[in-house]
């Protein structure tokens, strides 16, 4: 008796070590993400004003915005999500409705989930050999391009995801009622499967808008205001990139605030893609 | 609708096939000039166009390594905290909690490492592993040098910290496809909650957490600003962890942009190459893990 004595309160032991230790994990991990967050406030709210989003970004050693990058970063995402949400979707309806189960959509899902993951400075690099090269020159039409190559994997996921949820007696009532497939999938499949869709497109903005390493040698940066495409654009990103490694002290300070700028929106977007989903499973 | 769809779908394979297919033309140039060399050779020198990846190769698998040393650990105790302690009203924000951090851009991953992370590592952390290795013979060396702030190991710490919410949520959402009955007989038979853990949870889901674990060091393999912030860029292999160092995508954001002549040019793209190449690997074993998974919870 005595043994499993000494036994049970090794096993005990042994168990309240792992348990503190699993605690300990959920805190820092808390920690973490509140202190990344806290420095985010404390270093950029200072450095919030009007002028950040008026000015364009300055020479070292005078006062300046982030005007050009904000809009350079709005631009190129704006473009990046245009081009690869109706891929994406018309791709994730494919693998969903006309080719489910067949051998195409089950080599497309795997290489689709291989890109989701890819490192972002590879695409890049291939956005740069396809299009800077042959252009000549930096562009944001190229960065555009970039960007959306890293929208389109997210947006063939959900769309996948979320019409494999659509319940099939949905759309064999709609085809008993004489509607063609493609009127199945837009009137009926698309509307059912509209939140959870909406939310892929949100996270997928929500992706690209702090992605540096695609735009570092594609979009490039620039210090003026720019609305051409075809030429470098600032962008948020590596303006930040660019400030936050520099030795002057207000261009680091700007680098803090646009920190804290695509934070705010890359947090916002993810909640705001979260509350969306989750209204619907609510329903 | 339906040739649209398809033509879509085959997009996406085009996709990969065209990355791969540009990446190995654009880096034709360094591998005809070096050959095999390119891979063992540790000189990166841009002034007499002599490049070898050594030094980007090691840095790459040391921090990723550091990483996973790290973030599989607190990875798995957030998901067993989720899983098995949490009180039910805690779980929900504390998963969200943990998954945001996962949407937090990896600039700001650097940007904070650089000017937070890194200052607190060289005052307090690092000395304190100097002294403490020092007697040790082997990790002393490891552990040596100057305490820089950047370098390998603030790298490695950085990865760690982004890697966990992928870890985590992939291997909180395995640990609750066990069968309740499963863990509770083993609770009925006098179980600790560990031995659960242990001797139940991990073993039906040895293959998701393994999946899990693959696609965060695929994460940690391609990452980039963040590493780039805090690494130092030095192009060569150091004993210590402490020394500064370059990794591939470090040396590509890095130099890319500066990069004269096609050569050098080349270089790089062959780096990308290489990294698109392990990280291919890696994430392909991942997902077939997980697709072997979901096969067999399908039947």
């Amino acid at each position: 008796m005595a043994i499993n004595a000494a036994m049970y309160r090794r096993r005990r032991f042994g168990n309240v070590v792992v348990m503190a230790s699993a605690w300990a994990a959920a805190a820092s991990g808390l920690i973490v993400l509140a202190f990344i967050l806290a420095t985010l406030l404390y270093k950029g709210f200072s450095g919030l004003s009007l002028a950040v989003f008026t000015e364009m970004t300055p020479p070292p050693g005078s006062a300046g915005g982030l005007l050009n990058a904000i809009y350079g970063s709005v631009m190129m995402t704006l473009l990046g999500t245009a081009i690869g949400t109706p891929i994406g979707m018309l791709a994730g309806t494919y693998m969903a409705e006309y080719g489910r189960g067949s051998w195409l959509a089950s080599v497309v899902r795997f290489i689709n989930d291989v890109l989701l993951s890819a490192p972002s400075i590879v695409i890049g690099l291939f956005v740069y050999e396809i299009m800077v090269v042959h252009m000549g020159h930096f562009s944001a039409w190229a960065g555009g391009v970039a960007l959306s190559l890293l929208v389109l994997p997210v947006v063939v996921r959900t769309t996948e995801d979320m019409l494999l949820l659509v319940p099939n007696g949905l759309r064999e009532a709609a085809s008993a009622l004489g509607s063609p497939r493609w009127l199945m999938i837009v009137q009926v499949a698309y509307r059912a499967a509209r939140a959870g869709m909406i939310t892929g497109v949100l996270l997928a903005i929500a992706r690209i808008t702090g992605e540096t390493a695609p735009l570092l040698f594609t979009a490039l940066n620039n210090q003026f205001m720019s609305s051409n495409m075809n030429a470098p654009m600032a962008n948020l990103p590596v303006v930040i990139f660019q400030f936050a490694l520099s030795p002057y002290a207000d261009w680091q300070k700007l680098a803090w605030t646009g920190a804290l700028i695509i934070t705010l929106a890359v947090l916002a977007l993810n909640i705001g893609a979260r509350s969306l989903s989750q209204s619907r499973t609510n329903d | 609708m339906r040739i649209a769809t398809r033509t879509a779908a085959i997009t996406v394979l085009l996709l990969l096939g065209g990355v791969i297919i540009a990446l190995i033309q654009g880096s034709i140039p360094a591998f005809r000039e070096f050959g095999w060399g390119f891979l063992t050779a540790e000189h990166w020198n841009p002034a007499t166009e002599k490049f070898g990846a050594l030094a980007p190769i090691y840095g790459t698998l040391v921090t990723s390594f550091i990483a996973m040393l790290i973030g599989i650990p607190v990875s798995l105790g957030i998901a067993i905290f989720i899983t098995e302690l949490c009180p039910r009203s805690l779980k929900r924000p504390i998963s969200t909690a943990i998954e945001l951090l996962a949407g937090i851009p990896s600039i700001i991953y650097g940007i904070w490492g650089l000017f937070v992370l890194a200052p607190f590592l060289q005052a307090y952390v690092q000395p304190f592993l100097i002294a403490l290795f020092a007697p040790v013979p082997v990790l002393s060396s490891l552990f040596s040098g100057p305490p820089y702030g950047i370098g390998i190991f603030t790298a490695g710490i950085i990865l760690s910290i982004m890697v966990l919410p992928y870890i985590t949520s992939v291997t909180r959402d395995v640990f609750e496809t066990v069968p309740p009955v499963l863990k509770e007989s083993a609770y009925g038979l006098g179980c600790t909650t560990w031995e659960v853990v242990r001797k139940v949870v991990l073993p039906y889901t040895q293959t998701g957490v393994i999946g899990g674990v693959m696609l965060g060091l695929g994460r940690a393999l391609g990452e980039t600003m963040a590493v780039t912030f805090v690494i130092g860029n030095a192009h060569r292999i150091s004993a210590s962890l402490l020394a500064p160092g370059t990794t591939i995508s470090a040396a590509i954001a890095n130099e890319f942009t500066e990069a004269d002549g096609d050569l050098y040019t080349s270089s790089l793209i062959a780096l990308g190459l290489l990294l698109f190449v392990i990280t291919f690997i890696v994430l392909a074993g991942a997902r077939l893990l997980l697709l072997r998974l979901q096969k067999r919870a399908g039947t």
